[in-house]
């Protein structure tokens, strides 16, 4: 078990209804750990969605480790 | 001034052009961005700009340092707009300056391109109907609501 730190952007943002949270799990990878919080707040299926780890981006098999911030980043519309 | 960089507050394109101007540059060419009033058959009223700021930031530097090693710019300035913002607001603006000026079309169009690709930014927009969304996550928010329903 790990506890990781998740910030969360606007549409997960407004759903889960949270900035950040601690969130303790069993899951190795950044893709299970959406998997896991995705089951938990019936988040919504984001094709093109990305993933950051510590400020920057990560694979979605990317190993997680203790006190990492992990950041879901949705389907991007600057300009 | 970083060369990549948000802002809460209102971008005058006068702004940017002074930093741009730089003696060893024969060209300038600047892209805005503005808020309209329509999107996707929709009449906008309004929209609202959100970052994940500081991967944004290197993100954006990233996407500068690239167009400089392509198109060999003398200066560049791009600002992206965040928070709250009208019909007609300037959204974000990129502005190039080379010694040419087919340098500066194509680092303008590369920058910006690449930033609305990118660069972890979120738009919301509000709608006269009186509804809103996030703009590229609607068929996300229509699923949202099917599962939540799935679950009742």
């Amino acid at each position: 078990m790990i506890t990781v730190q998740i910030e969360y952007f606007a549409i997960l943002r407004e759903h889960i209804g949270k900035n950040t949270e601690a969130v303790d799990t069993e899951e190795k990878t950044a893709g299970g750990l959406y998997d896991e919080l995705a089951a938990r707040y019936a988040l919504p299926h984001m094709v093109h969605m990305k993933v950051a780890i510590n400020d920057e981006f990560a694979e979605w098999d990317a190993a997680l480790t203790e006190g990492d911030t992990i950041v879901f980043i949705p389907p991007v519309a600057g300009g | 001034m970083k060369r990549f960089s948000f802002s809460h507050e209102d971008v005058s394109g006068e702004t940017i052009r002074r930093l741009v101007a730089d003696e060893a540059s024969g060209a300038y060419v600047a892209f805005e961005g503005w808020v309209r009033n329509h999107n996707e058959g929709q009449r906008v009223l309004r929209l609202e700009y959100e970052a994940f700021e500081s991967l944004g930031a290197k993100e954006g530097e990233r996407i500068i340092r690239e167009a400089e090693q392509r198109f060999g710019i003398s200066t560049v300035y791009c600002v992206h707009r965040l928070g709250k913002l009208e019909i007609g607001d300037l959204a974000v603006i990129v502005g190039v300056s080379t010694p040419h000026r087919g340098e500066a079309f194509e680092a303008c169009r590369y920058i910006i391109d690449e930033v609305k690709h990118r660069v972890p930014v979120w738009k919301k927009e509000y709608y006269v109907n009186g509804d809103s969304g996030w703009v590229n996550c609607e068929r996300c928010s229509a699923a949202a609501h099917q599962h939540d329903h799935g679950q009742d």
